[in-house]
């Protein structure tokens, strides 16, 4: 077990955040306590850290499949996110926009601010192509389609998408957000078709506070800053470097590529045990999307008759870490706008529960999971008397 | 015991949690979100919600923030809505009581395996000589707050502790401050949360005013019939309300004797003329059991106004002597001696 929070029972929040590996704090560590200088400095201690920078871009841009040129790093996920959206929105109509309904907050808000439009999912929240295209003309000027679901793990078709796209709006640019398809997916494939592409560190063992928004040559001229007072990333985004936060995104991803294989076929095995045993022992719970349309690091069940504000609070004192949702700024679960997308009632909503396991999940924590999940749900409908 | 706490981020929950602790209990605290949008600024706040956070880490215990807004807004916002466009006076802290923090709130208290939810309220839970459970007035008079929970049945009772009702507002204070807590000067809160929050201050008509269709309306004189003027919103005026309802000024104070909306008429007249000597109730509750006609009882129609004695009647009660007339949707408490018995919405 590599971190305190699944020491004393089971972390299966890895969609929120990730424990940081080993090698990537090693690598961190010499820009964090030994150098500091700025890496525009035009000085021996600042090349240091500017070459830090361009190795990690390098890295980085072999396990993507990019040149390292395309990759601009940024405060995280969101940030790309909005990098992408409001960058290549300025100066396009708003209707000009499509984003589906599913997307992580960080693209979606933009978007509504925007005016977008929202393209639909179907009730396994998957994108509905048939309606993507009847929405699609000359007129779209971006359309941003996420790769996997941060909510019900859903694998989008992005390349159908893509083709879409291409053939109805050739205008178009695609940005795609697939922060949390990095920990499981080789992004190549993916990246020699989409535009833009969001990246987060945090997502696969790297430190918070770092991402990357990888704009292909081919949409360069058609994005413009959001930050500015400085000419680094390629004057797309100013502000010094985070240059441990950078590199830290680099060993990360390089590490998340070389043990994907291995760590997805371990991770489905432990994920179905999770799932087929929790659903043996509660009858009435069910998987809410159908399981070969997620991704292997997913769980999202359905516990009629539950409410997730209390579910996961009894799951929290059995040391069961899960989420549901997303938290508004009071730190009140709101209903999912993914679940109510698919087509849940608000009820329906609340009464579901996101287990995410990462590549530090461990067998044993499933263990203890199983019995927290049970043990929990058996005291909300009253089986157990205390 | 483990004891549920509900901190509005306020400095009587604060005290309230901090003594629970001390106690012994094994303390969770939590928030109720009741209104607002991700970034609301009014009451349940994210500042609030910071400030009992905070004072929760400082305790020691666990905090959690539960949303109830879709219940608060069908169970409280709505029916004050309705009220008003009826051209009655709602009580919503009342029926937030009623329907979040004592019923929502407490439900899911058992249902998490807690033994008691705690309040900061000013009342107490004391046993009778007869071993049972009564609501009892606050010792500090003037911050007893027995009226905001009259609606409480003795079963609720037995689910509830209210570590600071025996302590005067001067007292709470200073313990926070003894303990550290930051809300330890927190200004107490206003009287409608979610208007407050809105508004940020405009106040009810406009909280209405986007929520309803408001009329306008004859000011007539009881008497003479006499149309004094007319006032914007007939749905905002109040039985007993002097100020605001444009007559002459030159005769003496003109107060509100009725309300009638659907007519859209306002009656005046002298002070003397709303003094009644019956009031009206409907969804009277009992703290235990109903007490029989003709039962000498005292009856308070606000937080903090004196006590009348009357006799319960079929209707409602009868007064001793005649008192103000008050509006419908108010809430009236019956009281014996200082015991919390029943409770009534006035019609």
């Amino acid at each position: 077990m590599t971190s305190v929070e699944s020491a004393h029972g089971a972390y299966l929040d890895h969609g929120a955040s990730t424990p940081i590996l080993p090698e990537v704090f090693e690598a961190m560590l010499v820009h964090l306590r030994d150098h500091y200088a700025n890496p525009s400095g035009v000085h021996h201690a600042g090349r240091g850290e500017r070459r830090a920078i361009d190795d990690a871009r390098d890295i980085l841009g072999d396990v993507l499949g990019c040149s390292a040129g395309e990759i601009v790093f940024t405060s995280g996920g969101t940030e790309a996110d909005n990098l992408a959206i409001f960058g290549v929105a300025q100066g396009l109509a708003p209707g000009a926009v499509i984003v589906s309904a599913i997307e992580h907050h960080g693209v979606l808000r933009p978007a509504e601010a925007l005016g977008a439009r929202i393209a639909p999912v179907n009730g396994q929240a998957v994108i509905d192509l048939r309606q993507l295209e009847l929405m699609l003309d000359s007129s779209v000027g971006l359309v941003s389609m996420m790769a996997v679901n941060n909510e019900v793990g859903t694998v989008q078709p992005i390349g159908e998408v893509v083709s879409l796209v291409r053939s109805h709006a050739p205008d178009a640019l695609v940005h795609c957000d697939a922060v949390q398809a990095l920990q499981w997916y080789d992004l190549a494939t993916l990246l020699r078709e989409v535009d833009l592409l969001t990246i987060s560190a945090h997502k696969i063992g790297g430190p918070k506070g770092v991402g990357a928004l990888v704009v292909r040559d081919r949409a360069r001229s058609r994005i413009h800053p959001l930050l500015l007072g400085g000419s680094q990333e390629r004057d797309l985004r100013a502000g010094t470097e985070n240059v441990a936060g950078i590199v830290g995104l680099a060993v990360a991803a390089q590490l998340t590529k070389d043990r994907q294989l291995l760590n997805t076929e371990r991770i489905r095995a432990i994920r179905d045990r999770f799932v087929d045993q929790v659903l043996r022992s509660v009858p009435s719970a069910r998987e809410t999307v159908a399981r070969e349309l997620r991704h292997v690091g997913n769980a999202h069940l359905t516990f009629p008759g539950t409410v997730n504000e209390e579910f996961l609070m009894l799951l929290d004192q059995h040391g069961v870490a899960a989420s549901a949702g997303s938290s508004c700024a009071s730190g009140a679960l709101e209903p999912s706008h993914v679940l109510l997308a698919m087509g849940l009632t608000p009820d329906e909503a609340r009464s579901c529960i996101r287990f995410t396991l990462g590549a530090s999940s461990t067998s044993h924590e499933i263990d203890h999971a199983i019995t927290g999940v049970i043990a929990a749900h058996r005291q909300l409908m009253g089986d157990v008397v205390e | 015991m483990k004891v549920l706490v509900a901190m509005s981020g306020g400095v009587d929950s604060s005290v309230a949690a901090a003594l629970l602790v001390e106690q012994g209990h094994e303390v969770v605290g939590a928030t109720m979100k009741l209104w607002g949008g991700e970034g609301d600024s009014g009451c349940c706040s994210v500042a609030d919600v910071t400030d009992a956070r905070r004072v929760a880490d400082h305790l020691g215990i666990d905090h959690h923030v539960f949303n109830f807004t879709e219940t608060f807004d069908e169970k409280v916002v709505g029916p004050y809505i309705e009220a008003h466009r009826r051209g009655e006076t709602p009580n919503p802290c009342i029926e937030c009581n009623r329907h979040l923090k004592f019923d929502a709130f407490l439900d899911r208290a058992k249902r998490l395996g807690f033994d008691f939810v705690a309040t900061g309220h000013y009342a107490q839970i004391v046993r009778d000589d007869a071993g049972v459970l009564q609501l009892a007035r606050g010792l500090d008079h003037r911050k007893d707050q027995s009226y905001v929970l009259s609606m409480l049945t003795g079963e609720q009772l037995a689910n509830i502790l209210l570590p600071i009702g025996m302590m005067e507002k001067s007292e709470t204070r200073a313990m926070a401050r003894e303990r550290g807590l930051l809300t330890a000067e927190k200004p107490d809160s206003q009287d409608v949360c979610f208007i407050a929050s809105r508004t940020q201050g405009k106040g009810r008509a406009q909280f209405l005013g986007e929520r309803i269709e408001l009329h306008s309306a004859q000011v007539v004189e009881r008497k003479s019939g006499f149309r004094h003027g007319e006032v914007p919103a007939v749905e905002l005026i109040t039985i007993g309300q002097r100020r605001g309802i444009s007559t002459n000024s030159s005769v003496r104070p003109r107060y509100v004797l009725d309300v009638d909306v659907p007519r859209r008429v306002v009656t005046v007249g002298d002070k003397e003329d709303l003094l009644v000597s019956e009031h009206r109730l409907t969804q009277r509750t009992w703290v235990h059991h109903e007490l029989p006609l003709g039962s000498v009882v005292s009856v308070q129609a606000s937080a903090h106004s004196p006590a009348r004695q009357a006799t319960l009647t079929a209707d409602g009660v009868e007064l001793t002597s005649p008192s103000r007339k008050i509006a419908p949707g108010q809430i009236m408490t019956i009281y014996v001696n200082d015991f919390v018995v029943g409770s009534g919405v006035i019609c």
